[in-house]
């Protein structure tokens, strides 16, 4: 296989990835089911462009900002949405996502359908490692930190989260606030690796493929979350050779998944260090009870 | 003012299919309470295989019309066994059906796209495409098919509904899962039974909209229409179903003849976000505590 191939499947994991390490916390750690992430990362995406391209920032502060914007569209949206449960707040960030997408083909400045074209291509592989081990670092900081207890508090139980006085409200907030940070600097990152946007590249169908990696990982594990995000990149390019069927591949092990490994790849659990020690260390004496 | 009664005229048409597409949902969704996003590949096939039945076939258009609605109608169920069955009896929470929903539609549509192929089809000419005249009005044929076709299945499923025991039982059910089953209603055939009639009217709704417009495997997108109709009127509700099918099916045509077809889409997910936020159990719903 040619470097030049791995490479391009290589930056995409790694775009993909910290667009769903935003989801996995909001999903995976929040309890919060969101079909419109893909919205936030045209926001990111065209907000980051327009900071290289019209403001004259750097990449690295385009990128920022990209993921900066994202956040504060996701503020008034979480304010009207986080109040609802289930199906509704999913079908409500459903709406708003492509409410977004229709908004972008519809303003001229930015290229309308035709998209944004043009964008000198800065992201490269070490660029986007960067990011990617940046936001996992990030990311795993802040699920054991104090506020990433309380946001699984509220994903176990709401009421009784906010019978101990966690703030429910506001967790959820927050949660969808980095997650659409994440996925504005996603965005960004791949306006910037394309050379080109287009509001169609973020339909629904991106949204699904987000939330379908966070399951497949494994709800409510980092490492699950990166895990699937790279075995799900690479198994379309895998599938390849099939062309055609490579999708009702993709479809039939999404359900087989669900009924047969709901919890994911992982199951909640991390991979780390101690947990290897603990799987193939000597076992621990047992204690026999006298 | 003549523009604004044709308009009209088209608004119901298309809102007729949606509420077909849009009860099954709703239907499915007050049993089971959650969003079967699979019911968009359930219409697409039952439009296929219409399609199919005319030209290959060539059988009469009645019999393509039962055979198309049978035909999904058996896939409904099939996708309820497999995808559905098995996280029911674990009690498993709605996001998982919701993704494995996802995952059949994935499969549903691609399978289409790899036996059948991308490409556009369109129905044989069945009806003649010169319009009715009624004064002014120009009404087409197939848009009184439409009508018509709608009218009797939804009057069809509220008869059943209302006054069949098998109708009470799915009332009982959608009212009630636990109480129902004590009380010695079979609920596991009565889910059954709700899929396969979400199936057939979807098949049903696939074959109209297939003649009104093209055959295609990405055409279960259009069910995102039927969803917002369904969440307008309220989910889980029926005659919600409908009113809000029609009522958005009206605003659609009203939009895109008055401003443009562009933003047509836009003013439809800007009525779901506002539904959503000022009165999240729609025009009727029933109201449960999970709601808002």
């Amino acid at each position: 296989m040619e470097w030049f191939y791995v490479k391009g499947i290589l930056i995409q994991s790694g775009i993909n990835l910290t667009a769903v390490l935003g989801l996995s916390l909001l999903t995976g750690f929040t309890g919060l089911f969101s079909f419109g992430h893909a919205g936030f990362m045209a926001v990111g995406g065209y907000a980051a462009v327009f900071a290289g391209m019209r403001l004259g920032l750097p990449y690295p502060l385009a990128l920022l900002f990209g993921g900066l914007v994202a956040g504060i569209v996701s503020l008034p949206i979480g304010r009207l949405t986080l109040n609802l449960k289930g199906d509704y707040f999913c079908i409500a960030t459903l709406g708003f996502g492509e409410a977004i997408r229709l908004i972008l083909d519809n303003v001229q400045t930015f290229g309308g359908a035709r998209g944004w074209p043009g964008i000198p291509v800065t992201t490269d592989l070490f660029n986007v490692a960067v990011v990617a081990i940046i936001g996992t670092f990030v990311m795993v900081r802040l699920v054991n930190s104090r506020h990433g207890r309380n946001m699984i508090a509220v994903r176990e139980e709401e009421l009784a989260a906010r019978t101990v006085g966690i703030d429910a409200f506001k967790y959820k907030m927050l949660s969808l606030f980095i997650s659409a940070m994440y996925a504005g600097v996603a965005g960004g990152l791949q306006g910037y690796y394309l050379g080109f946007l287009q509001p169609k590249m973020f339909s629904i169908t991106k949204s699904t493929e987000f939330t379908i990696m966070v399951i497949f990982g494994g709800i409510g594990s980092i490492t699950g979350t990166v895990f699937g995000t790279l075995l799900l990149t690479a198994l379309p390019e895998v599938l390849r050779a099939f062309a055609i069927w490579r999708l009702v591949v993709y479809g039939a092990a999404v359900i087989f998944i669900m009924i047969s490994r709901p919890e994911g790849l992982m199951g909640g659990k991390e991979l780390s260090l101690a947990a290897l020690r603990r799987l193939f260390g000597p076992r621990p004496k047992r204690e026999v009870p006298s | 003012m003549v523009q604004f009664f044709q308009q009209l005229i088209n608004g119901v048409s298309i809102g007729s299919v949606y509420s077909l597409m849009a009860v099954g949902y709703s239907l499915v969704y007050s049993i089971m309470n959650f969003s079967n996003f699979a019911h968009g590949g359930v219409i697409m096939v039952g439009s296929y295989i219409g399609f199919y039945l005319l030209t290959s076939a060539k059988v009469p258009f009645p019999a393509a019309l039962l055979g198309a609605a049978a035909g999904a109608g058996v896939l409904a169920i099939i996708v309820e066994r497999i995808a559905y069955s098995p996280l029911r009896h674990r009690s498993a929470p709605f996001l998982y059906f919701i993704i494995s929903a996802m995952g059949a539609s994935m499969f549903i549509e691609n399978f289409v796209v790899a036996t059948i192929g991308p490409t556009f089809k369109t129905y044989p000419a069945v009806f003649s495409r010169w319009p009715i005249e009624i004064g002014p009005f120009y009404i087409g044929r197939i848009d009184v098919l439409i009508f018509v076709s709608a009218a009797m299945c939804l009057l069809g499923l509220v008869y059943f509904i209302d006054r069949t025991k098998l109708g009470k039982a799915v009332q009982a059910t959608s009212f009630n899962h636990r109480a129902a089953s004590l009380m010695g209603v079979n609920t596991g055939f009565v889910i059954t039974l709700v899929f396969a009639i979400g199936g057939l009217l979807a098949g049903i709704a696939g074959v109209l909209f297939g003649m009104k417009y093209t055959v295609y495997p990405q055409m279960g997108a259009i069910t995102i229409k039927s969803f917002i109709a369904a969440v307008f009127g309220g989910l889980g509700s029926l005659p919600g179903a409908v009113i809000g099918s029609l009522l958005l099916g009206i605003i659609e045509t009203l939009v895109s003849g008055y401003f443009s077809s562009q933003y047509r889409d836009l003013i439809s997910f800007t009525l779901l976000i506002a539904v959503l936020i000022f009165r999240p159990i729609g025009l009727m719903g029933k109201v449960t505590e999970e709601k808002a």
